[in-house]
């Protein structure tokens, strides 16, 4: 079959790879349809993410139609399916508590040994996203193996085409899980830093939540423009000062919430994030945290800071203090996608959320390299490459 | 003089401090310093066995790795499943392979084991165990005899896991690669990583007893030679 592989930072290419077959029990393969490409996929471009290896298959977020079944299976041939890109056990402690991106059972045991050095303890394994999470195939191919496969995928009725259900595989429910560890409350202002697809999203379910004012920060002026038709007010931390902004726009108190949709390759030409820069640039397993640092800094005392934006090492000068004496909650994690597919895909179904907005390009799976190369480089107008590997 | 040779009552997970003490004074006296390290190292509680240690800590996690001639390596994995399941699958010892992947055989006579364990350079370590202890559904303990590559001792622990959350099964081995050519290949093979294996195969055997499968990022049934890292 054809995929996509990492071969080194910034080169990406469309090679013929095996085709996956069904090793587990409990397997399913897929004929993609439909796979996007994702802004932490970005992160492995960048090759800021470690123990990516040449020939690594990419892509976690995709759909398809199942064409192979395990006897462990509750698949049938012909459904079409969209896949978390989280892998799942669906049995173990952390599964029984909806901690999906925490199971224990989904991450190969010779593969646990970083994460757990890195993390005290190993995470899930994840589609297409380095040998840290798995070293599982990723989806940006003609054919994928899902593990697990009676836990993660959720059965699309017909109807649906794949451009309205695709992002239930990450980046909607990431959107939402983010609004609700930012545990909104009637009457509240969030601020989210980032108004790519997460920070979108995020924006659209903080107004479903309830949020009364949602105020997105970014400097891609089209990027902005997606975010006031969602009904945001915006900033352009290019011609302004974000924090001082944010008080002025907040009646002095701060947003009681703030959303880092960003993660670990923050832009700005603040100090901090020039010295991440070189860290990074040096490989020392920094994370770039210049939008984390000021959405602390920004929020109210008392406030909530929630953190979809993925990190992935160490970060120096963090704000501790803020983050203490303003009595600060902090929560985070990869998305446990399993717990919001259902919901969000009858809000989807019942009209009352759109996501094709989004997408800004298909492209055939032949010029996903192209697809990568704009996505990391205008992203003002690739706000979403999807790609149909058939 | 081998361990093989010294008294069996091996100091037992919650055997009170005389009879750890007694076994100690036992093996002293035959002169094997060795083996008085290695049981305070798998007693379960550093007091049980030494009472100069104030932590209730297990003893293998003491911050040395050594104790005497023996490496001792340790692991604990919690389990969803009751304790005489896993008691069982465990003692029905042509079930390791399954999971254990260094282990190539296991062939049972009577009371005794051997285990054909694979090592590096495509050589194998032959070792013969005979069961010293066992209580079902709570623990199976084993000790070399003489005619093995390596002198070793081991037990495994089955206990309630706290709040229902399962079985707690812990795994402990000492062992004492011996003299020449094949003590070093023996060190190779284990003390590269000393708790690496034991660590995976237990989280090999959480992931079948739990899922039914082992977890694999392989996208093909055939198991190619040099696969397995």
């Amino acid at each position: 079959m054809r995929a996509l592989t990492w071969q080194g930072v910034h080169d990406v290419r469309v090679e013929t790879v095996p085709d996956p077959e069904i090793v587990n029990p409990r397997d399913a393969i897929l004929r993609v349809t439909s796979t996007a490409i994702c802004g932490s996929d970005l992160h492995l471009y960048d090759g800021v993410i470690p123990m990516v290896k040449p020939g690594d298959v990419l892509g976690h977020e995709f759909m398809g139609e199942v064409v192979d079944t395990g006897p462990g299976s509750t698949l049938k041939k012909g459904q079409r399916v969209v896949v978390p890109f989280t892998i799942s056990c669906g049995n173990c402690f952390f599964c029984e508590k909806e901690l999906y991106s925490a199971c224990d059972n989904s991450n190969p045991a010779d593969k646990q040994d970083m994460s757990e050095m890195l993390y005290g303890y190993a995470v899930s394994g994840l589609f297409g996203y380095s040998h840290l999470t798995g070293g599982y195939p990723g989806g940006q191919a003609e054919y994928v193996r899902v593990p697990f496969s009676d836990v993660g995928p959720v059965v699309i009725p017909d109807g649906l085409e794949d451009d309205k259900v695709l992002f239930l595989s990450d980046i909607l429910p990431t959107g939402w899980m983010a609004a609700e560890n930012a545990a909104i409350e009637p009457g509240d202002v969030v601020a989210v830093w980032g108004c790519g697809p997460v920070g979108l999203f995020a924006i659209q379910s903080a107004r479903l939540m309830g949020a009364e004012t949602v105020i997105g920060i970014d400097h891609h002026p089209h990027r902005l423009e997606l975010a006031s038709q969602l009904g945001a007010e915006t900033i352009d931390f290019r011609q302004t000062d974000v924090r001082e902004a944010l008080r002025e726009m907040t009646g002095g108190i701060g947003p009681d919430a703030v959303i880092d949709a960003v993660g670990m390759e923050a832009h700005g030409l603040a100090a901090d994030n020039l010295i991440d820069r070189i860290k990074q640039g040096v490989g020392v397993g920094a994370d770039r945290g210049h939008a984390l640092r000021q959405a602390i800094m920004a929020v109210r005392k008392g406030g909530r800071v929630s953190v979809p934006g993925v990190y992935g090492g160490f970060m120096d000068t963090f704000p501790l203090g803020a983050l203490m004496e303003k009595g600060i909650e902090v929560r985070t994690g990869q998305t446990h996608v399993q717990r919001y597919t259902y919901d969000l895909l009858r809000r989807i179904g019942e009209g009352e959320i759109d996501t094709t907005f989004l997408i800004s390009h298909h492209l055939p799976l032949e010029e996903a390299a192209e697809g990568y190369r704009n996505f990391k480089t205008k992203q003002d107008e690739w706000t979403k490459v999807v790609l149909r590997p058939h | 003089m081998s361990v093989d040779q010294e008294p069996r009552d091996l100091p037992g997970a919650d055997q009170p401090n005389g009879r750890g003490k007694t076994a100690a004074l036992a093996a002293l006296a035959l002169g094997i310093g060795g083996y008085v390290a290695a049981a305070v190292a798998l007693s379960r509680r550093r007091e049980s066995a030494r009472a100069s240690m104030h932590d209730s800590a297990p003893g293998r996690t003491a911050r040395r790795a050594r104790f005497g001639g023996y490496s001792v390596v340790g692991r604990t994995v919690t389990i969803r499943k009751p304790r005489q399941e896993l008691y069982d699958y465990w003692r029905d010892f042509a079930n390791l392979p399954r999971f254990m992947e260094s282990v190539k055989e296991v062939a049972v006579e009577g009371d005794l084991t051997r285990w054909t364990i694979a090592a590096p350079a495509g050589r194998t370590v032959s070792v013969e165990t005979r069961i010293v202890e066992d209580r079902p559904g709570e623990l199976i303990a084993w000790r070399s005899t003489e005619g093995s590559d390596i002198d070793t001792e081991g037990r495994v622990h089955f206990k309630d896991a706290r709040g229902g959350r399962g079985t707690e099964v812990e795994a402990i081995i000492a062992y004492k690669p011996p003299a020449g050519e094949l003590g070093r290949l023996i060190a190779t093979l284990f003390q590269s990583e000393p708790a690496l294996q034991g660590r995976r195969e237990l989280k090999r055997l959480k992931m079948l007893m739990e899922t039914g499968e082992i977890a694999t990022s392989r996208n093909h049934r055939e198991r190619t030679e040099g696969d397995t890292p």
